[in-house]
């Protein structure tokens, strides 16, 4: 299905949050995930399902002031 | 003390704007800054390679909300901060306006009660307003940072004694002079004027010498602490003589 990565489309095959962090390779504890706005903790990850269209942000520490 | 940590550098440094990954990593150490900012944004290629500096830079990191122009997406920011670098501080920024980089005060206060009740250690980027300052403090901070002069702009404490009855406003908070620093003399006189840090970026990073202008910053604010504390001389408006009349000779004059 199609969905939005920090602000792409991409094709993804995961079905969860926690999937899609393991399948685009990120490291899962150096990252913060949001879907669809929305704060979602490490430990709900696995437990957060994915849908067509989600908007998935996933950040990490960065240059700032 | 800023929320019972004691630091040993009052200078706090943004890591932003550098020319590269080593010049931000010497001026960090040259700074001798105990504290650095960073900020949360999407991981890309270089997400590595910068959290490795920011573990290398053995420093408290405080990262920041810059860009947030609501209340949601600030405390939003901060949660996805506080899982992701293990720390309860945030440098709370609710802009609101994206050309003068003004806090939006109203949203700030709603975002600053939130994040308190949720556990926070929160450091507001705050004007040198009395009120808004209070309620802050009401609603749960114990350091304010109270700009000096528009974000970048360099042009150092632009309401001097507005910020001075800030200082004497809040005698038990601390308060650290965050923005608008453009020079080491400007820190050292927020220093000299009791302020208790100062948080600076792009006067470090956009110096023709980064880790240079890092160390001059770092005694610079070393140096108005320690007037501050050894007491300056009240200000005159008329000369007086520092060396003695006594024991002059009747000369021809």
């Amino acid at each position: 299905m199609r969905i939005e990565l920090n602000g792409s489309p991409v094709e993804t095959g995961s079905s969860t949050l926690a999937d899609l962090i393991t399948e685009r390779g990120f490291p899962e504890a150096a990252v913060a995930t949001a879907l669809d706005g929305v704060f979602v903790p490490r430990n709900a990850r696995s437990g957060t399902a994915l849908t067509a269209g989600a908007r998935v942000e996933v950040l990490t520490p960065m240059q700032g002031g | 003390m800023f929320y019972g940590i004691e630091l040993p550098s009052r200078l706090m440094l943004g890591t932003a704007q550098y020319p590269s990954p080593q010049v931000l990593r010497d001026a960090i150490a040259a700074s001798g800054a105990a504290v650095i900012t960073v900020s949360l944004r999407r991981e890309g290629r270089e997400g590595g390679a910068f959290r490795e500096i920011l573990t290398d830079s053995g420093c408290r990191l405080l990262p920041n909300t810059a860009g947030c122009h609501s209340a949601r997406e600030a405390v939003t920011t901060a949660d996805m901060a506080r899982e992701v670098m293990g720390t309860s501080w945030i440098k709370l920024e609710v802009i609101g306006h994206a050309d003068t980089l003004q806090p939006d005060p109203f949203a700030l206060v709603e975002a600053a009660r939130i994040l308190c009740a949720e556990g926070f250690d929160v450091f507001p980027y705050t004007t040198e307003d009395l009120i808004l300052g209070e309620k802050l403090v009401e609603a749960g901070c114990r350091v304010l940072m109270p700009w000096g002069a528009p974000i970048g702009s360099g042009q150092g404490l632009s309401n001097r004694a507005g910020l001075a009855r800030m200082r004497a406003h809040f005698p038990d908070i601390p308060l650290v002079i965050d923005a608008g620093i453009g020079a080491p003399s400007q820190a050292a006189e927020a220093m000299e004027m009791g302020f208790d840090a100062v948080l600076l970026n792009t006067a470090v990073a956009s110096a023709r010498d980064p880790v240079a202008m890092a160390r001059a910053f770092g005694q610079a604010v070393e140096a108005g602490r320690t007037a501050q504390a050894a007491g300056l001389m009240p200000r005159r408006d008329m000369a007086r003589a520092s060396t003695p009349v006594f024991g002059m000779a009747e000369l021809l004059a």
